[in-house]
């Protein structure tokens, strides 16, 4: 079952065409990235369908309904989380606080159940849990970003750029940590510069240029073909 | 002994500055907005309160109550027709509007009211408590306004760091996008902030004309700016800063007077203001925002 389902979208940014007439779809346990360089609009992709931006034509739906029209923290309660770029975490909160603020749209009397399975997922924050979030090194601040955006129960996890910034052995890490929660049985739709690592654990993906989806097939088909090692691996 | 009597004015008066930098402050963090109309709706907070208790005979606290019920009223409806529309725009736009809410607030009050000067009846009597023989009077007005303004600060406190909503708030000042992302409604919370602030600008009002009685269409105005110049004595945008720079400003302002000069007082103030804001820019619990690439 399509998870979510983008059909012909297209997004301005004033007269900036940023989004031109893309399609695709994300399937129950599925690993899916969008792949493409610097100002492809992987980003606006995402943000369009978190519902912070809204394309001119279009439609996005979400478990089968549409969300036009549905404000961004009512798309948060229908179960659809974003990890942004750049991480934003609250810098001046606490880990443990930046956690509760991801289970905002949850249940009170779940909380705790919940805080263990982030904190056993990454046991540094658990270490840190009453530091303000702005004292974590950049890689501790991604897990927090996605230990966060996982308290609120997604049904799909929406990951902007998770390796930017970061070492490349950190880089490894996070991969992992997405790799087994795919394992676990969690959607993920996943956007990367970073095509090589991307393709590696992706189920399928797509290639974005200029505001336009220009292939796609497995990750195992991408990481093969020509035009895709010439374009983003190094040829 | 005199200079203990001065102290405990200067506290009293910089209470009921706190608490109206506190709706500066609150403002200013989540909104990103100086609401120059926010001195208004104390002068909107007194009268409501005057004209409960003083014609139509409302137990004072009741009166209280029911100046916090409009002026909340008052903030968020002021939130949504004249600052929500305009939250993409330009902060010089927001502020030339909060500066036409403030004349708007004034003038109607100038219509409904008339311009003749009211005499605020105390809230709880002109009585004062003498320690030490007499040689320290404390007016009942004095000693409740200290009491409100620790309470306020207290509960205030507690909310923003222990309840769901506080934090959501703290999460929306930090970075509204992220906040969406989490499921909070930006919206409601801008608006909470409003209700917030304006109700304590009731209260805030409701202390002030207790203590000088003087009820005009003008009255929140320049303890208005004053209340500005607290917050940012203290740090716009911290809670604690705004509590800080109130009690300071407000005992300043008073051995100003004392000490100084009555006419010079103001100008010492914002003298002070200068050299605290050169010395620290940020004001003095106020954080440099420094973004981490």
């Amino acid at each position: 079952m399509a998870v979510l389902e983008v059909e012909n979208i297209n997004v301005y940014y004033g007269s900036i065409h940023a989004i031109k007439g893309i399609s695709f779809e994300v399937n129950e346990g599925e690993i899916v990235t969008l792949i493409g360089a610097n100002g492809a609009g992987k980003s606006t992709t995402l943000n369009t369908v978190s519902g912070l931006l809204h394309p001119s034509t279009g439609s996005v739906s979400f478990l089968g309904q549409s969300l036009a029209k549905v404000q961004p923290h009512k798309i948060v309660e229908r179960g659809l989380a974003q990890v942004p770029e750049g991480r934003r975490v609250f810098a001046q909160m606490t880990v443990q606080e930046n956690l509760e603020m991801g289970a905002y749209t949850q249940d009170n009397k779940n909380i705790h159940e919940d805080l263990e399975k982030v904190y056993s997922l990454f046991p540094r924050l658990k270490e840190r849990m009453h530091q303000t979030a702005g004292t974590l090194s950049g890689g501790e601040q991604q897990m927090l970003a996605m230990g966060r955006a996982l308290m609120s129960r997604p049904k799909l996890l929406m990951l902007d750029e998770p390796s930017m910034g970061l070492a490349p052995i950190l880089v490894e890490q996070i991969f992992d940590i997405i790799a087994d929660l795919h394992k676990t049985g969690a959607t993920i739709l996943l956007v990367e510069q970073n095509a090589q690592m991307a393709l590696s654990i992706a189920n399928r993906g797509y290639v974005m240029e200029t505001g336009k989806i220009v292939t796609t097939g497995t990750g195992q088909e991408l990481l093969a073909s020509p035009a895709v090692r010439k374009a983003y691996l190094g040829g | 002994m005199i200079f203990l009597n001065y102290f405990i004015s200067g506290i009293s008066l910089g209470s009921i500055y706190a608490i109206i930098a506190l709706g500066y402050t609150m403002v200013y963090g989540i909104a990103k907005m100086l609401n120059f109309a926010h001195g208004d709706v104390i002068m909107v907070g007194a009268y409501v309160c005057f004209y409960a208790v003083a014609r139509y005979n409302f137990n004072p606290f009741l009166g209280v109550l029911l100046a916090m019920i409009v002026c909340t009223f008052l903030g968020i409806i002021v939130e949504r027709l004249a600052y929500k529309p305009l939250r993409q725009a330009p902060s010089l736009a927001v502020l030339i509007t909060a500066i036409g809410v403030s004349y708007f607030l004034q003038n109607s009050a100038l219509l409904l009211w008339s311009s003749n000067p009211k005499v605020f009846p105390s809230i709880i009597g002109r009585g004062a408590f003498k320690l030490f023989d007499g040689e320290l009077s404390v007016s009942h007005i004095t000693a409740l306004t200290i009491i409100a303004c620790l309470v306020i600060m207290v509960v205030l406190t507690l909310f923003i760091s222990k309840t769901r909503l506080g934090k959501a708030m703290r999460a929306c000042s930090e970075d509204k996008g992220a906040a969406q992302l989490m499921g909070i409604n930006v919206n409601a919370t801008i608006s909470l902030t409003f209700a917030i602030g304006s109700g304590l600008a009731a209260i805030a009002g409701a202390l002030l004309c207790s203590a000088y009685p003087t009820l005009m269409p003008t009255t929140g105005a320049l303890p208005g700016i004053k209340a500005f110049t607290a917050a940012v004595f203290g740090g716009i945008g911290s809670i604690p800063g705004a509590f800080l720079g109130g009690l300071m400003l407000g005992v300043i302002e008073i051995f100003a007077k004392a000490y100084i000069s009555s006419q010079l007082s103001d100008a010492v103030v914002f003298a002070v203001l200068i050299i605290v804001l050169l010395v620290k820019p940020a004001g003095l619990l106020g954080r440099l925002t420094q973004e981490k690439v």
